[in-house]
């Protein structure tokens, strides 16, 4: 694994603001030749939400895997709740890959909702909820799934709950995807593309539930082609083309005054 | 008694074989059907192990896994019997004693022939689990770490589990060849169906008869054993929330006349 560069400073819990949930500082990234990020840049504030858009390869969707480090970074920092993800300094002021159990208590606080769900087919709606708090949070059988059936209930499913995944529509299935990302209590949430792969009816009720979790002032980065969802929702609208970050603003700015070319001919050929 | 010029068959020996078996004959029975299952089961815990091995970030580890695969798979398992029960004792490497354990003794000849089927099953079941492993979509181990599991955690109690579906029907393809095969340990002296089946025959003459009987007696048990793999196949599918129709022979039929109706309607 390649450490990210730059210099021995980077230690864990360097000066971020409190208030910052995701600081992440000129991340770089390849896969074998391809550069897919150049150099991005973000802070997302508690209770934020931040939706990131742009054309397909623009390193989006890589750019959020990132944050819970299911891609490693070649060179540049990412920080969540102030502490580096993913690496760590070592005794020669190295920076290295964190050991796997470090990285994984590092994920359990950041919720991941995926495109395509990634529910677990052999397991009911219910168990899908409480494995992680389970066998991760070690919280009792009986307290899991109380706390997974009010989830479940939350995002409309209370009577789906012992249904299996292969039961469900598409976007039954990425609301229980939300409730098992929410029942481990987790400080952020990252959506990768949550809307992309369902049918236009179902569309509405995923985004619904994602609105909810706005209002209730869950801190969230949504890769998301839904522009309409971006606009109502997010407090800060991010465009990103060819590994980098175009601009960056209040959906009001970026919608209707874009300040880059690239920016406008995106907004004209999605809107 | 048939007799007829060229066809001898003792009819009243084949029936009595057949639903009275011999003492030793149902000893033969039990050591082919215990040796089938412990060498079956011990091959799977085995080719997890080896399965697991092949997808190491350590390459000596992996190509350990491959070149036994490559042995294993690459020598006829009636050569492996003779080689670990004849040569290594011949070489003064091993001798299987007798083993008593509580009030069950068990052969020399059963142990080798039980440690070789193991071996080289667990060659195939460490394809088979490598191969169900890799059909498990990968997102179910992002999914599993996004919520704070381990690698190794999440591969027990998420991909592991899913792969068992994929597991089982070329386990049990394997299986039934395992239990067939275990008529091989004859040739080291293991008192399996198959041995006593020839014993009696050099005793009574009845060639034909006893291993017509036998014959039958390993398809019962290939029988039974589809029968219960196919169960274990459909709890597997309940449990992912599939249902299959209850009876799949009437299906096939009633499908096969759906098709022809739809070809004679056209």
């Amino acid at each position: 694994m390649a450490a990210p560069g730059g210099s021995a400073e980077g230690g864990p819990d360097v000066a971020v603001p409190l208030d910052l949930v995701v600081s992440a500082v000129d991340v770089h990234k390849s896969f074998r030749d391809v550069e897919v990020l150049k150099g991005v840049s973000l802070d997302v504030a508690r209770g934020e939400v931040v939706v990131l858009i742009g054309p397909s390869g623009s390193g989006k969707t890589t750019f959020l895997r990132c944050i819970n480090h299911l891609e490693t970074v070649d060179q540049g920092r990412i920080y969540v709740n102030g502490r580096l993800v993913g690496y760590r300094t070592d005794r020669r002021g190295r920076i290295r890959e964190e050991r796997a159990s470090a990285i994984a208590r590092q994920r359990a606080d950041i919720g991941f909702v995926f495109q395509h769900f990634n529910l677990y087919p052999n397991r009911s709606v219910l168990d899908n909820v409480c494995l992680g708090p389970r066998k991760v949070r070690r919280v009792s059988r009986d307290e899991a799934e109380r706390a997974g059936r009010a989830l479940l209930r939350r995002v409309g499913l209370g009577s789906k709950i012992d249904a299996h995944p292969a039961q469900l529509s598409g976007g039954q299935k990425q609301r229980v995807a939300i409730a098992r990302a929410l029942a481990m209590q987790p400080k952020l949430i990252l959506f990768d593309e949550p809307t992309s792969a369902l049918d236009p009816e179902m569309i509405g009720e995923v985004l619904t539930v994602i609105r909810d979790l706005a209002s209730e002032g869950m801190t969230m980065v949504v890769v998301s082609h839904e522009m309409g969802f971006a606009r109502e929702v997010a407090d800060q609208v991010v465009m990103m083309d060819d590994g980098a970050i175009v601009e960056k603003g209040r959906p009001a700015e970026l919608f209707d005054r874009p300040a880059h070319e690239r920016t406008r001919a995106f907004l004209a050929k999605i809107l | 008694m048939i007799s007829t010029v060229g066809l001898h068959f003792d009819g009243r020996f084949f029936w009595t074989s057949l639903l009275h078996p011999s003492s030793a004959f149902l000893q033969g029975l039990w050591a082919t059907v215990y040796m089938s299952v412990v060498a079956q089961l011990l091959a799977t815990v085995l080719g997890l192990a080896l399965a697991l091995a092949r997808r190491s970030k350590v390459g000596v580890v992996r190509g350990v896994a491959w070149s036994y695969a490559w042995m294993m798979r690459g020598t006829p398992l009636l050569v492996q019997l003779a080689l670990v029960y004849f040569g290594l004792a011949a070489a003064g490497i091993y001798r299987f004693a007798n083993l008593t354990v509580g009030p069950v003794t068990i052969p020399g000849e059963v142990q080798a022939a039980i440690l070789t089927f193991t071996l080289n099953e667990a060659a195939y079941m460490g394809e088979i689990i490598r191969a169900a492993l890799a059909a498990v979509d990968p997102g179910q181990m992002e999914a599993a770490m996004s919520t704070g599991m381990t690698p190794s955690r999440a591969m027990r109690l998420v991909v592991v589990p899913q792969a068992v579906r994929f597991v089982i029907p070329p386990l049990g393809n394997d299986f039934n060849a395992l239990m067939k095969n275990t008529s091989l340990a004859s040739i080291i002296g293991v008192q399996e169906m198959f041995l006593v089946s020839e014993q009696v025959s050099s005793v009574t003459f009845n060639t034909f008869e006893i291993y017509l009987v036998a014959s039958l007696y390993y398809l019962g048990l290939t029988t039974v054993w589809s029968v219960i793999q196919a169960v274990i196949e459909r709890r597997i599918d309940r449990r992912w929330g599939i249902r299959r129709e209850p009876r799949r022979w009437s299906a096939t039929w009633s499908r096969r006349r759906t098709v022809l109706d739809v070809g004679l309607g056209a």
